[in-house]
């Protein structure tokens, strides 16, 4: 791997690299546009003719489905997992911390629920990000509109909705996501709870930046990019499978308007309680959408089965025990059920509305 | 030389800490490598990501976990630099 100050010389002269990196990308780009144009009808010849399965049986239907949906989910998480990471490599946490130094709350949420989608960082960070933001006199609901809508609205949840549901899905999630995060965050500024902060807290000195902040040059970023990819794709490739797998099956064998019931838009409860399940759940929205798919099919409402999902990703209880450290439980609680309310508000109405 | 590994002892945090011993057990370099969890000695470096990796006073990289060849030649440099 080059040493910084080698880059740093070829950057003067050619911002781009090699002229090659553009070429490999465009390349690389038209094959995952062809492989992915192909995908339906040789899923299918695959199923049907090499197979010879029957596509009205269960077997049929379930293997169809499962030979379609695992590369194009694969596919679409590389290119979007792929592109995200390129737009992360603009922002960073320091970058996020002086833009929202001193902001007011209202336009502060909303820049701040904005930067939480786009600045990297891992959820380890937390607590650092967290004291780090309030020792430069980011207001404590800002800091909470980042710090929910990071984890809420991530790139393997919306590509599987997208994959999945389709583009106005996943807009709509990526919309109330954001809105969730704002308004919760504006809530908790103005209940005033600083004192809910441990009070430890406010005698942290951070020190100096001792790392320069580095300029990052194409080849750098899509380097970044890549790494991401094989990060992300690398930990989550096989909970997709077997989401789809269990998709599959469900597609297959269950009989229709079988979850009409117990997921129903009739069942009012099944809302609220959706929400409670997903807490204790840790986010891997990557086995858990297929699954989904397969039992909104079945009848059960797409209101519930998101308001599940954001619960599971946005309250998640190792998130929580993190931020034990750093908040009193009073303020805890109250973050809790500000975002539960609003997610299950989400879910009553997206059954309502779609 | 003292090698510190900030993190509040997540999976990126050993990861880093392993790699951090294995470069240094592969130089036969003398030094120590501790993890820093407390949050108030943490922020005292001036990161706000962690993993962070400290050499001999020195913040080296925050918030990721660098190749192992950086942190070679930061251990070499800073072997050279006494």
């Amino acid at each position: 791997m080059a040493i910084r100050e080698t880059n740093t010389l070829q950057t003067i002269e050619k911002p781009w690299g090699s002229g090659w990196l553009a070429a490999r990308l465009a390349i690389a780009g038209a094959i995952w546009a062809a492989v992915y144009y192909y995908l339906q009808p040789a899923s299918e010849w695959v199923a049907y003719t090499l197979l010879r399965l029957d596509p009205a049986s269960h077997l049929g239907s379930a293997v169809g489905f499962f030979l379609y949906d695992v590369p194009k989910i694969l596919l679409l998480l590389t290119l979007i997992v792929f592109v995200v990471g390129i737009v992360r490599s603009f922002f960073t946490p320091q970058r996020a911390r002086r833009a929202l130094g001193g902001k007011h709350e209202g336009v502060g949420n909303v820049l701040a629920a904005g930067l939480g989608i786009v600045t990297p960082f891992c959820s380890c960070s937390a607590v650092p990000l967290f004291l780090g933001f309030v020792e430069s006199g980011v207001p404590l609901g800002v800091t909470f509109s980042f710090l929910i809508s990071a984890p809420m609205v991530n790139e393997v949840a919306l590509t599987l909705l997208f994959g999945m549901f389709g583009w106005r899905v996943a807009g709509l999630y990526v919309g109330t996501g954001l809105a969730i995060a704002i308004l919760a965050g504006w809530v908790i500024g103005r209940l005033r709870l600083e004192r809910g902060v441990a009070d430890w807290v406010y005698d942290v000195r951070m020190g100096e930046a001792q790392l320069p902040e580095e300029r990052q040059t194409w080849p750098d970023r899509v380097a970044y990019a890549q790494q991401a990819v094989r990060d992300i794709v690398g930990r989550v490739w096989l909970y997709v499978i077997a989401g789809i797998a269990v998709g599959a099956a469900i597609h297959g064998y269950v009989p229709q308007d079988f979850m009409a019931a117990l997921m129903g838009k009739q069942a009012w409860w099944s809302v609220p309680a959706a929400v409670i399940v997903g807490i204790p759940m840790y986010s891997n929205a990557a086995g858990i959408i297929p699954v989904v798919q397969a039992l909104i099919e079945k009848g059960a409402s797409l209101g519930t089965v998101l308001a599940f999902m954001m619960s599971v990703i946005a309250l998640s209880l190792p998130e929580v025990i993190i931020l034990r450290r750093v908040l009193k439980w009073r303020l805890i609680a109250v973050f809790l059920g500000v975002v539960g309310i609003g997610i299950v508000s989400v879910g009553y109405l997206f059954n309502a509305v779609l | 030389m003292n090698i510190k590994i900030l993190g509040s002892g997540c999976a990126n945090c050993r990861k880093l800490e392993a790699l951090a011993k294995e470069v240094v057990s592969e130089l036969g370099v003398e030094a120590q490598v501790e993890e820093v969890k407390d949050f108030k000695a943490i922020m005292s470096y001036g990161i706000m990501t962690t993993p962070g990796l400290v050499i001999d006073g020195m913040v080296k990289s925050a918030g990721r976990i660098p190749s192992k060849a950086e942190i070679t030649s930061w251990i070499t440099t800073a072997l050279s630099g006494r």
